[in-house]
């Protein structure tokens, strides 16, 4: 009897641990996000005195509207939300077709077409190698250069044709009988099923998208026509540590007027919110999307 | 030979030549939706490989790849004499060890501790917000850790003078000797939450049943986790860790790259950083070539012996 009493104190005392852990864990995620929002909505006279948590002192909108009106942030964000949007379409579509003729037993280039693919996810060229074939490609200072050479992902591919294995093969062939060809049975059978593992993909591409700088550091660093979001702040972060000028001349001024601290923690929450607003809605797929592609490897 | 054999296989082959055109024809649109993707991976996977040439090579980019001078190995007798490179090599390899024994451990403990939480929406709320620091990029994560680390009122030094464990705020970013525990610390407080969702569905998917049962046998919490959950989640972990040794070269660069600065370089540069710089920002393609390949050659080599080891130990084979 005294036992089990004992043994219920220690649960109970672990339990107490591990709530408090988790807590730490929680503020320990947020309160670097939480500290940023405050910054920039603050008045940045007053954000250098320093002191600030997780609420405003003097709130402001001034270092948004700063940072509105720079054209580079404008042009990054229009890019942005652009090759987001395109890229993702593309790479769903792209993914999603290869996925079905590789599921299809029946297929001619079935066989060879999986090892073409399968290689590659064990080598690489590398990044010289890579450079000098968007060269040869003239992709280089192209907007197509984000969208391209990123159409597809080996992993996706692999990931939506298990998901298509997965679902009764009856289904097509019944379709098959009623006269429907391939590419109907693809646009009307297999896609609609395929919801869930399509939604947990199209995520994945579009995070991928958003939160791409390398690219435009690399092939795009000279045409601030084809700048994305990423990219500025990458330029602002950059050059408010090494103490050296960011590019814009109107930015220039505006930093003269607001303080860069809080320049770039208002961009910081304009690159930040547009996720945050939408992975908790698709966490239930992307959680089943994770356990599907680790299992089938 | 038997004139009329002869034609028999003859005919007998065109029939089978006719036979696969006719099944080609069948599957057209097969064709159509998987053709345009078998170029695309072949010109921007296949064609790179080609590439590697140009490090046996003193590559001009005003000439083909075919009208280059050859220079043998010299490329790569010129990288293992560099310096820097053993220097390099260091810190990719102390980073990615660190992130491998970090990025496997942290998350494996978390996902246990979520396991043993009863509190469904507490529970649901904290996994939320675990995941989100995996959807931001590098570039706001970076941002964020110089804002932490800053001297200036950075939550992380004003915590240490509050504890009174220093009484000077530490400069955290201009330390070198730090660099490579604040990139594990940064990568670990971006990528738990989001590592950890592959442990907890391993722990899902165990029966249930062998809990009943230990209970039966009077066993405990503690060994109940260390008896039944963790055996239950190794074969997911070690699948996990043995791709992630295939790994430990090519880590990537972007955290190095965007956490690095001046003062701290001789612990920041990684494999892709002097890749980048000799190869791209000096124009030295063939020897940033040269650096790639020793790279990928290096990752080949470690997934086979980590899966060699792991096919001894446990008569299973993971690749």
């Amino acid at each position: 009897m005294q036992g089990v009493v004992q043994k219920n104190i220690g649960d109970k005392i672990f339990d107490l641990f591990i709530y408090i852990f988790m807590t730490m864990v929680a503020i320990a995620t947020l309160y670097p996000f939480l500290n940023v929002l405050a910054i920039s909505f603050n008045d940045s006279v007053d954000t250098v005195r320093g002191g600030l948590t997780i609420y405003p002192r003097e709130f402001t909108l001034r270092n948004y509207e700063t940072i509105f009106g720079f054209e580079g942030l404008i042009t990054g964000f229009r890019n942005t939300v652009i090759r987001t949007v395109a890229g993702t379409a593309m790479g769903v579509a792209a993914a999603s077709m290869m996925a079905y003729t590789l599921s299809r037993p029946d297929f001619q280039g079935r066989r060879w077409m999986s090892v073409l693919f399968a290689l590659t996810m064990y080598f690489s060229g590398g990044l010289i190698p890579g450079f000098l074939l968007m060269k040869y490609l003239g992709l280089i200072g192209t907007f197509s250069v984000y969208l391209i050479p990123a159409l597809l992902s080996v992993w996706n591919v692999f990931v939506i044709r298990s998901y298509i294995d997965g679902l009764p093969f009856a289904l097509q062939e019944s379709a098959k009988i009623d006269g429907a060809n391939d590419w109907t049975i693809f646009w009307r059978i297999i896609l609609p099923l395929c919801q869930p593992v399509l939604a947990t993909i199209a995520l994945f591409i579009a995070v991928g998208h958003w939160n791409s700088w390398f690219d435009t550091y690399l092939f795009n660093n000279r045409n601030p026509e084809n700048t994305t979001l990423q990219y500025e702040l990458m330029k602002v972060l950059l050059s408010t540590q090494t103490g050296s000028n960011y590019r814009d001349p109107n930015a220039q001024q505006a930093m003269a007027a607001v303080s860069p601290e809080s320049i770039k923690m208002a961009i910081t929450i304009v690159v930040t919110v547009p996720i945050l607003l939408v992975y908790p809605f698709l966490q239930k797929y992307f959680v089943k999307g994770m356990t599907l592609g680790a299992v089938k490897s | 030979m038997n004139p009329l054999t002869e034609s028999t296989l003859k005919a007998e082959s065109t029939h089978k030549r006719n036979r696969f055109w006719f099944k080609a024809f069948q599957q057209r649109y097969l064709y159509m939706m998987s053709l345009p993707f078998v170029i695309w991976i072949f010109i921007f996977s296949y064609v790179p490989v080609w590439g590697w040439l140009t490090a046996f090579q003193n590559y001009k980019p005003k000439d083909s790849i075919l009208d280059q001078k050859w220079v043998g190995f010299a490329n790569f007798i010129e990288l293992f004499q560099d310096e820097r490179f053993y220097i390099v090599l260091r810190n990719t390899l102390a980073m990615s060890t660190m992130g491998l024994i970090v990025g496997f451990t942290v998350p494996v403990l978390f996902a246990l501790l979520l396991n043993e939480m009863k509190g469904q929406f507490f529970k649901r709320s904290v996994q939320t917000i675990s995941y989100l620091p995996h959807f931001v990029s590098w570039v706001v994560v970076a941002g964020l850790v110089y804002k932490m680390l800053s001297t200036d009122g950075g939550a992380v030094n004003q915590l240490l003078m509050w504890l009174n464990i220093i009484d000077q705020p530490i400069q955290f970013m201009a330390k070198g000797d730090l660099f490579w525990g604040i990139v594990t610390v940064s990568d670990i407080w971006k990528e738990m939450g989001w590592n950890s969702i592959i442990f907890l569905a391993a722990m899902a998917g165990i029966d249930p049943e062998l809990y009943e049962a230990s209970t039966v046998d009077g066993a405990g919490r503690f060994r109940k986790m260390w008896h039944i959950t963790l055996p239950g989640i190794r074969t997911t972990f070690m699948v996990l860790f043995i791709l992630s040794i295939g790994h430990l070269i090519s880590i990537g660069f972007e955290k190095q790259f965007l956490l690095g600065n001046p003062l701290v370089t001789d612990y920041s540069e990684v494999l892709d950083l002097y890749a980048l710089k000799y190869g791209i920002q000096m124009g030295r393609y063939s020897y940033g070539t040269a650096i790639g390949i020793f790279n990928s050659v290096v990752s080949i080599l470690l997934v086979f012996i980590a899966n060699g080891i792991y096919k001894r130990v446990a008569k299973e084979s993971v690749i």
